[in-house]
């Protein structure tokens, strides 16, 4: 402790911070404010790899170069499921703020559900695409943009998955833990949000062009 | 000559004046820095003076016009400069294509009649005050052409074709060299320009487009065979003979350049035998592989070679 | 919970007695576990600034390497080989590993305590993030001594730096140590935002926030959106070199300068990540030495922020000689014209300071007026650069790196060693010697314009950069050997520095805790600060806690027996949450052991990826599963 001095200065107590709540949701709380940071570089990422995959489309005569157009089918399942998905998702969200388990349990068991039957339709849908990465440049921007986004979503499954059974065990009735399942929440939104320009992209683009 | 302070093309005399505005205004605004804080750090202190803050926000408006001035007049004069860089050698009066290549530069001259066209390496030669036009092209990595004394640089792109003009305003040799990182031997990646009056150019382009001689004499008929045994030919064109591979130099008039392995090293007998006996030590990672020959058999191939006028 | 509990602190418990209770609730395990496990900002921060400076020290003598064979004509001190590994090595480690870590670790070790609380907010993840950057500095390292060095330059253009022409592992080393720091940056701005957003002590709203915690926040958004997309860049070449992909590749449809957008999207942001950091160190130190508030603290801010703004719209400065549309160019030009005013006003500011102050010429403050002088000719070099037909001439050559020498070393470096003369007190409890100081400014301001100022002047002669060696007769040659005795000079005052270092640190005069009379929170604790920063958490009534009162205004009603901080507002903040802060853990260590292994795994395998990621995935689960029943039975 020898170098360690410490401060002389007199100390005058003003207030007190006893009386404040232990959690609080959406920007009151901390890991909100890391979510926003993380959606930020992640927004950024597939926003440039969209301008990647234009900026090499204005570089092609034809685009896609062999003609082959993805089909849209699967696509639009997709988009559709994804979107319809905004619902029972933003009862998740109120629920969870408002601290209530049993619809917690419920919605987010649904929500589980929904990214499974996502990532099985994402799977036809990479090969509804017709062209590997390795044809050529087109392929190449084409799934890595499928697959940037397949990353979050199967990452927001996997998070959604433990906070499952999170709310299944003695952790589950917790204050923290509902602001958990609350930005949870504010994930899927961001999922669902970055499909729709990766979409009109992958699927309408090369139709445009 | 090298040097973009000695500026002997249209193009580099353009940008010299740019670099001259930008050295006065910036020295300038320097000097006015420096002043302020030498003053700021030596001024007498006296009694705490309670107009000081507000005089102080007076000169910061001054200070922020004085920069919004300055700087718009820097962007005027770049401006400016950029357009009459782009009408200067509009009516090209020789056009070029030059390709780099890991590393040396592929130069030539097109024309619209397919026989009247030229093809060396490493050296350009141009006749004095023409405007010249040249195509830029890389066969592997990115490069960048540069003659300081005539333009500014533009890159060489593989798959994104460029272009740059040229009007050099008086006879003399000009370095060039690769300016963008391209590899092992981005260093020795020089070319020259030989500025000449037209009729010493025009001299000089006829040579180029003459084939070969013959081999006549003994020696040199003894090298070209080497040439041909030693697999030369399957990466250098000799015009009038079989060799046409483009995978190094065009060797047709080598002996006419004043330097050898683009600029590497000088242009002689003695040079030209090290390199020969050994590239890689001349010029280590080049693309030109160790050939072993016998001492007699180097001695007719560079007396072949220096028939290659 | 009643106010007067003895789980909270407050007046009721004597000021040692608090202290022993909260040194019992946060200082981590002793020994190697300890080392491990710790979250605490100070240890964290400090550990990345020792590593920095180690990098630097390593970048620092390949350069003197590269100095010694420019040394004269055609020297074969060094082959082409090893020559583009050196300066490839310099550039990346200078930019990857020492700048934008330093800066960043100055933050960590600061920003909450000029913000006034007892920790960092994600001490997990910022925990996590240093032993990723460390991971990607050794691998990187160790490739080199392995000879794979990475060999195509900071920038890596392709297709130099594809499949084709750089066959072999070196190039993937490049990519993924790019991965790795730019995965730690990005961890480190979030967590550091999040401190500057939610963490500031009660009434230290925005317009009393510490320039140089505005600096760190304006540099941790610009993180936030520089990175990613140096890392999109840096997947797509890697993805062209293992995978096949054809992102780069003419043949297929893909196209060189996609990569240069790509990274210079990155590249110019991040000059300014560097530059911005350091802006702020150099506000603190004038405003302590000139002993008043720095000038026009507003327009300091705006011209932070505008200068990050600005900063999104110039990367194609770097790409005028590829021949893109000349109006477009144009553009470029103007916006980059544009960026000198605020940072213009901002060394406005700073003179006014010390012009309406009283200075005193410690070696800090000698450091800021050696930013001054240097900088400014690396900033209106950069005007000029600007300009498209001058850049025209002098891109890729001397001149650019004289450029960037000036504005980085002058810009980045000169406050770097200012704060570690200012700050090495707080850190370490002692003084550093101010005569060696002094000594150490000299040599190393004389010996930095020796070495970099000729270079304008090679530059201009027709030198290009990055070439292992020139022909002598093209009259480059008495400057480059003056630029290597200038070198010569400035690792002698780095050696000083070290030696007053290690000196200070056996056998220093005590610092205090405040011996500069400074006005920041910083300040306001102990040197070294405890474990928990402050015994009792600021209040705050002004912008300079410690020159507006005697009195230290502190609040009340903080529990001692766990990790606890205060939230406050955004703007004003008001108190609004008691939010608990995490235990030590080991898993972010370990967690970094597997996405480090999997990043290096992933160069020999691209099944590395999906095998990598179930380790990854458990330790992550770790990490963030809720403390174990027995930890919360304890708390009951
Ligand atoms: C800390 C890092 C830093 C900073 C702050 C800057 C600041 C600036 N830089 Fe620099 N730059 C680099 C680091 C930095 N740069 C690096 C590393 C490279 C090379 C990368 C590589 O190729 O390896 C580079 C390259 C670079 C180029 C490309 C050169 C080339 O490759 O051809 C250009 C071109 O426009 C440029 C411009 C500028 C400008 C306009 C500023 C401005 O922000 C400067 C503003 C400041 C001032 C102007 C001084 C103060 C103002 C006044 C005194 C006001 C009065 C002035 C006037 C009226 C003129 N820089
Ligand atoms: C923050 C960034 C930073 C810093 C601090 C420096 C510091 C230095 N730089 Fe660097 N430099 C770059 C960033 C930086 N550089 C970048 C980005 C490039 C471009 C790379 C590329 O083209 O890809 C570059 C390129 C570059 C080149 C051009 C190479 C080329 O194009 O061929 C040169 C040449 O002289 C050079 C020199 C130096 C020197 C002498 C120092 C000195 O200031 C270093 C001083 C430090 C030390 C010497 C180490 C610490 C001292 C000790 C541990 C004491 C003991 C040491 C000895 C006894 C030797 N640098
Ligand atoms: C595998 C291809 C290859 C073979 C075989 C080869 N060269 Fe070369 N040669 C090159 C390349 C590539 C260069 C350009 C090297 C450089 O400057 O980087 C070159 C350069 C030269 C030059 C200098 C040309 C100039 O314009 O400056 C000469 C002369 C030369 N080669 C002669 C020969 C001779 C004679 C042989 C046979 C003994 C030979 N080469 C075999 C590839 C080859
Ligand atoms: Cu070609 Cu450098
Ligand atoms: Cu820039």
């Amino acid at each position: 402790m020898s170098a360690r001095d410490l401060d002389e200065r007199p100390l005058q107590f003003m207030g007190d911070l006893s009386h404040l709540e232990d959690h609080g949701h959406s920007h009151r709380s901390l890991t909100w404010w890391g979510m926003m940071g993380l959606i930020c570089v992640e927004a950024t990422a597939l926003g440039l790899a969209v301008v990647a995959y234009l900026y090499l489309s204005t570089h092609e005569q034809q685009w896609p170069p062999a003609y082959l157009l993805p089909d849209p089918g699967w696509g639009t399942a997709f988009t559709v499921i994804v979107l319809l998905s905004f619902v029972p998702n933003m009862l998740l969200d109120k629920r969870a703020q408002q601290e209530k388990l049993g619809p917690v349990r419920l919605w987010i068991v649904v929500m589980t559900v929904i990214g499974f039957i996502l990532v099985v339709i994402r799977y036809f849908e990479f090969r509804s695409m017709h062209v590997a990465w390795s044809d050529s440049a087109y392929g190449s921007a084409v799934i890595v943009l499928l697959g940037l986004h397949t990353v979050h979503l199967v990452t927001d499954l996997y998070d959604s998955i433990v906070l499952v059974v999170l709310m299944f065990t003695r952790h589950g009735d917790t204050g923290r833990r509902y602001v958990d399942v609350a930005e949870n929440a504010i994930y899927w939104n961001f999922v669902i949000y970055v499909w729709v320009p990766i979409y009109v992209v992958l699927y309408f683009v090369p139709r445009w062009l | 000559m090298h040097s973009v302070l000695q500026a002997l093309g249209v193009h580099a005399q353009h940008i010299e004046l740019v670099w001259h505005t930008m050295l006065w205004v910036c020295g300038f605004m320097y000097l006015l820095v420096i002043a302020f804080l030498i003053h700021a750090i030596w001024r007498r202190r006296g009694d705490s003076d309670a107009e000081a803050p507000r005089r102080m926000s007076v000169a910061l408006a001054g200070w922020i016009g004085l920069m919004v001035l300055g700087l718009f007049g820097l962007t005027l004069t770049s401006f400016l400069t950029d357009r009459a860089l782009v009408h200067a050698a509009s009516e090209p009066q020789v056009t070029l294509k030059i390709t780099g290549y890991q590393w040396w530069w592929e130069i030539e001259y097109t024309n619209p009649d397919p026989s009247r066209q030229v093809r060396t390496a490493n050296e350009i030669h141009l006749p004095v005050g023409a405007q010249v036009l040249a195509e830029l092209g890389s066969n592997d990595v990115i490069h960048s052409l540069w003659v300081p004394s005539l333009n500014g640089k533009r890159d060489l792109i593989p798959g994104r074709p460029t272009e740059i003009s040229l009007q050099p305003l008086r006879i003399g040799r000009y370095r060039g060299q690769c300016a963008e990182f391209c590899g092992l031997q981005h260093a020795k990646m020089a070319l020259e320009v030989v500025v000449e009056s037209q009729q010493d150019y025009d001299a000089w382009y006829e040579r180029q487009l003459a084939a070969a001689p013959p081999a006549s004499e003994a020696r040199a008929a003894r090298g070209q065979q080497v040439f041909f045994n030693t697999a030369c030919n399957l990466c250098h064109a000799i015009a009038g003979t079989d060799a046409a591979a483009t995978v190094g130099p065009d060797l047709s008039h080598v002996a006419s350049r004043r330097m050898l392995a683009a600029g590497a090293l000088p242009n002689d007998p003695e040079h030209l035998r090290r390199w020969l006996q050994n590239p890689q030590r001349e010029k280590p990672g080049n693309h030109m592989p160790i050939v072993s020959l016998g001492r007699d058999d180097l001695d007719a191939l560079i007396a072949y070679l220096g028939t290659l006028q | 919970m009643s106010a007067q509990s003895p789980s909270l602190d407050g007046e009721w418990l004597d000021e040692s007695a608090t202290r022993q209770r909260l040194e019992k609730t946060w200082d981590d395990a002793p020994g190697l576990w300890g080392a491990l496990t710790t979250l605490d900002h100070k240890r964290v921060g400090l550990r990345y600034i020792v590593t920095a400076f180690g990098f630097f020290g390593l970048a620092g003598v390949a350069a003197f390497v590269m100095r010694l064979q420019l040394a004269h004509a055609e020297n074969d001190l060094v082959g082409p080989d090893l020559y583009n590994q050196l300066f490839t090595m310099h550039g990346s480690t200078m930019m990857f590993l020492f700048a934008v870590p330093i800066m960043q670790a100055v933050g960590i070790y600061f920003v909450p305590l000029m913000v006034g609380t007892r920790a960092i907010s994600f001490p997990r993840l910022l925990a996590f993030s240093y032993w990723i950057y460390l991971f990607g500095g050794l691998l990187l390292w160790t490739a080199f001594f392995l000879n794979i060095g990475p060999d195509a330059g900071w920038f890596a253009y392709v297709p130099l730096s594809g499949p084709q022409y750089s066959p072999g592992k070196r190039v993937d080393i490049w990519a993924q140590m790019i991965t790795y720091t730019e995965l730690s940056s990005i961890a480190v701005a979030v967590s550091t935002i999040a401190t500057i957003f939610k963490q500031r002590a009660p009434g230290m709203a925005l317009n009393r926030v510490p320039l140089f915690v505005w600096a760190i926040l304006v540099m941790s958004f610009m993180v936030l959106f520089a990175m990613p997309s140096v890392m999109i860049g840096s997947s797509f070449l890697i993805m062209d070199r293992l995978v096949g992909t054809h992102f780069f590749n003419p043949a297929e449809g893909g196209d060189a300068l996609l990569w240069q957008h790509l990274f210079w999207f990155f590249g110019h942001p991040e000059v300014y990540i560097i530059f911005i950091p350091a802006l702020g160190m150099v506000s603190s130190i004038v405003q302590t030495f000139s002993r008043r508030p720095v000038f026009g603290y507003p327009l300091m801010v705006l011209s932070l922020i505008a200068t990050s703004l600005f900063a999104f719209g110039l990367w194609v400065h770097h790409m005028f000689a590829t021949g893109l549309p000349r109006l477009g160019n144009s553009f470029y030009t103007a916006a980059s014209m544009v960026i000198a005013i605020p940072t213009g006003i901002q060394i406005f500011g700073w003179i006014a300071t010390v012009w309406l102050g009283k200075p005193r010429f410690t070696t800090p403050f000698l450091f800021i007026i050696g930013f001054i002088v240097v900088f400014v000719i690396g900033g209106l070099t950069g005007v000029m650069l600007a300009s498209v037909p001058l850049d025209l001439q002098v891109h890729d050559t001397y001149f650019v790196v004289a450029h960037f020498h000036y504005v980085l070393i002058g810009g980045g470096v000169f406050p770097l060693l200012g704060a570690v003369y200012y700050w090495f007190p707080k850190i370490t409890g002692r003084l550093l010697d101010e005569r060696l100081g002094k000594l150490n400014f000299w040599l190393f301001f004389i010996g930095f314009n020796v070495t970099f100022f000729p270079m304008h002047y090679l530059g201009l002669a027709g030198m290009p950069r990055r070439v292992y060696t020139y022909s002598s007769g093209l009259g480059w040659d008495g400057l480059n050997l003056l630029a290597t005795g200038g070198a010569v000079l400035i690792a002698i005052s780095l050696l000083l520095l070290a030696f007053n270092i290690v000196r200070s640190l056996r056998s220093g005069a005590a610092a205090g805790a405040n011996p500069w009379d400074a006005d920041t929170l910083e300040w306001a604790t102990s040197s070294p600060p405890l474990s928990f920063n402050f015994t009792h958490i600021p209040l705050v009534t002004g912008s300079h806690p410690l020159w507006d009162s005697e009195r230290l205004h502190v609040m009340r009603g903080l529990r001692l027996d766990e990790r606890e901080l205060v939230l406050t507002t955004v703007l004003d903040a008001q108190p609004d949450l008691r939010e608990p802060s995490v235990p030590p853990s080991i898993w972010p260590f370990l967690a970094a052991i597997a996405v480090g292994t999997m990043f290096v795994t992933s160069i020999f395998s691209p099944w590395a990826v999906i095998v990598g990621a179930i380790p990854i995935a458990i330790t992550l689960t770790a990490w963030f599963w809720p403390k174990s029943a027995a930890e919360e039975e304890i708390e009951q």
